[in-house]
């Protein structure tokens, strides 16, 4: 009853600062516009590839897309060489039939670019090879009809002189001998260079992976800062006002548990972080057309813990501050490192000791989880691990919250 | 005479190596007010704050109800108004009394007629529904007695509770004040005001973190042998 009382409360008060309301719910929005907008229409960028051993017709083709500057390279030291001057952004090496592409992927969207250009250029050249296999075994069967006509014409001006009907018939094993072998040369053809159309294809990146820098991978991992980041600024704010202004003494001078008041919060913010992270789903699926593979209620729920994590976090440290310039300290000590491992920056390229370093960051957990959620479709039920890590961070800071306002009330 | 509602045995405190109370025993009986002066910095607040288990005792006794504070279910038994005016800005005067009454546990059914009783005695019944953001630092002040009054709790515990108030108010506040002591209810009041120190049952004098003296006005003023508790304050503090 009482825990409610303080809810309704902490939601009142809520609810008529409009300022910190609207800077709750807009700047999301507004941030997650901007990215997009960064991310995806830049997709214009001029590329330069370096070839090593690929057919002249590929670099010819490929050189004809738009945007895509070819250079030819000797040998693949070369091709590197430059790659690391910054000169070209990926290099394509032909092993045998096989092809080996190396991006240098410091710019997704370039690397996006290559991957399509060479794409469409090795399915115009073998297109072309088909062709020209086609006119090649076309042409062949003209010539065969010809013969055959001459052949049947000459057999029936024979047929009258049977004096020469023996070497008519030698002319005419050899035609068919000859047809029998430009039909198996032509045929050969067509399969050779049907099967080279469909070369293996290696993909090489010089950083990171083919997940690097896409807005979508990032996505869960924003909306799950925005959803930390307000609440443990604001439920940190409203707790340290509480104590300086000495509302929490007199909260403490009635009857109320302590833990109806650390509940009391998590409830409020609670109802605040669901219809926070409701408006950034519906945000990012409406206006920037991201597709949520899973259940967009799982993703809600795991924001939900994620935001009682942070209010936790909040409140907690709130006790450390002093005043709201003090609250703000905590933000590049605590938000901004959880930024660092929440998996933006991809964590296997990190030394093994800071790799270890994320398993404390909450975000990470909840990054994983909403990622494979919205990618993958991945159930909630399956995501337990991650959840449970979450639901662990969040009773410890509740326990520890309780017994820390032990400090203004002995009982 | 029952037995005590407040009873503070040798009460001491420090706060890391400043001693602010040595042995204070001060005891508050049933439909008595007891008047607690001293000078400014003298632990009057920090004898309230001990007494109510915010603070704990490093020696001595504290009992309220005759049990050992603290205690967290005694605390609906009693009406705390601090020396700051803690209020929610942005909640109006109503809203604040409501939300006061619920954590002290009055029930949904009385909590109306409590309200406006209590708004009644502070003459804020017109200004309930103005944000306190809005409040003038003497409304403030009577919004927090106001809350302190809720429940009507068997002990009162007010520190400073008329800074600010006007004289014709100050005076229908202690009006009321002796209507709850008549009821048999028991207050305990600090203040700096030396016209309301004359108005207690008895007065507390503390100094040096020790109670000098402690007993009706009228007594130590012929003790001390001059006219009013103020020359009783002076007196005692140029003595020491
Ligand atoms: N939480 C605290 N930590 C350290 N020292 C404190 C604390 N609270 C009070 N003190 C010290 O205890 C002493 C007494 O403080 P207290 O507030 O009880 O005085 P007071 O008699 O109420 O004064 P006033 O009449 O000005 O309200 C002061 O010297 C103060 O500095
Ligand atoms: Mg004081």
């Amino acid at each position: 009853m009482r825990t409610i009382g303080i809810m309704n409360r902490v939601l009142k008060e809520l609810f008529r600062d409009k300022r910190t309301l609207a800077l709750m719910f807009i700047a999301p929005i507004l941030v997650m516009l901007l990215m997009s907008v960064i991310f995806n229409t830049n997709s214009s960028t001029d590329v330069s590839v370096g070839t090593v051993s690929v057919s002249q017709k590929l670099n010819k083709e490929m050189g004809g897309i738009k945007h895509v500057t070819v250079k030819s390279y000797d040998t693949k030291k070369d091709a590197k060489a430059a790659m690391d001057d910054e000169k070209v952004d990926a290099i394509i090496k032909k092993n045998g039939k096989n092809y080996s592409l190396t991006y240098a992927n410091t710019d997704s969207t370039k690397t996006a670019t290559v991957k399509l250009a060479f794409k469409n250029a090795l399915t115009a050249t073998s297109i072309n090879q088909l062709k020209s296999a086609l006119k090649q075994s076309t042409k062949a069967t003209v010539k065969l009809q010809a013969q055959l006509q001459a052949l049947q014409k000459q057999q029936a001006a024979t047929s009258a002189t049977s004096a020469t009907a023996g070497s008519a018939a030698a002319a005419k094993q050899a035609a068919a001998k000859q047809a029998a072998v430009t039909k198996a040369k032509s045929t050969n053809h067509a399969t050779k260079s049907s099967s080279q159309s469909t070369p293996k294809i290696t993909n090489h990146y010089v950083y990171g992976d083919k997940n690097t820098g896409y807005f979508a991978k990032m996505l869960p991992i924003l909306m799950g800062f925005f959803v930390f980041f307000f609440v443990f600024l604001i439920s940190g704010m409203a707790l340290l006002k509480e104590r300086t202004t000495g509302t929490l003494d007199r909260l403490l001078a009635t009857p109320v548990k302590r833990s109806s008041i650390v509940f009391g919060y998590m409830l409020s913010y609670g109802v605040l972080a669901v219809i926070q992270t409701i408006v950034i789903v519906l945000t990012t699926v409406w206006l920037l057309g991201i597709e949520v593979v899973g259940s967009m209620a799982s993703v809600v729920v795991i924001n939900l813990i994620l935001a009682l994590v942070a209010l936790a976090f909040g409140i907690l440290l709130s006790t450390f501050a002093n005043s709201e310039f003090q609250m703000m300290q905590f933000i590049p000590l605590v938000i901004i490192p959880q930024v660092f491992f929440s998996g933006i920056i991809p964590l296997d390229s990190m030394a093994d000791w800071v790799k270890d370093i994320s398993y404390i960051i909450p975000l990470k957990y909840s990054g994983d989880a909403v990622n494979d959620i919205i990618m993958r479709g991945t159930s909630i039920f399956d995501l337990g691990f991650d959840i449970m890590i979450l639901l662990i961070f969040l009773i410890v800071l509740t326990i520890l919250n309780v017994v820390g306002l032990k400090r203004y009330r002995k009982v | 005479m029952g037995k005590a509602i407040i009873d503070l045995q040798h009460l001491a405190k420090k706060f890391g190596d400043q001693t602010v109370l040595k042995d204070i025993n001060l005891t508050v009986n049933p439909g008595e007010i007891v008047g607690l002066i001293g000078p400014s910095g003298a632990g009057k607040s920090t004898v309230i704050k001990v007494t109510l288990g915010m603070e704990v005792a490093s020696g001595g006794s504290a009992k309220v109800f005759d049990t050992t504070m603290p205690n967290r279910e005694l605390l609906g038994r009693i009406g705390y108004m601090a020396q700051t005016d803690a209020l929610y800005d942005s909640l109006s005067g109503l809203e604040n009394l409501k939300f006061f009454g619920l954590m002290k546990g009055i029930a949904k059914s009385d909590m109306k007629k409590e309200v406006m009783h209590a708004a009644e005695v502070v003459d804020l019944t017109a200004d309930l529904n103005k944000r306190v953001s809005g409040y003038s630092g003497g409304m403030m002040r009577r919004l927090s007695l106001a809350i302190a009054l809720l429940g009507s709790p068997e002990l009162l515990i007010l520190d400073e509770p008329t800074v600010g108030i006007d004289p014709a108010l100050r005076r229908q506040i202690w009006a009321e004040l002796g209507r709850i002591r008549d009821e048999g209810r028991s207050i305990l009041i600090t203040t700096h005001v030396m016209d309301e120190a004359e108005l207690v049952g008895r007065v507390a004098l503390l100094l040096g973190g020790e109670v000098m003296a402690f007993d009706a006005p009228a007594v130590l003023k012929q003790q001390y042998g001059v006219a009013t508790i103020e020359d009783v304050f002076l007196k005692a503090e140029g003595v020491e």
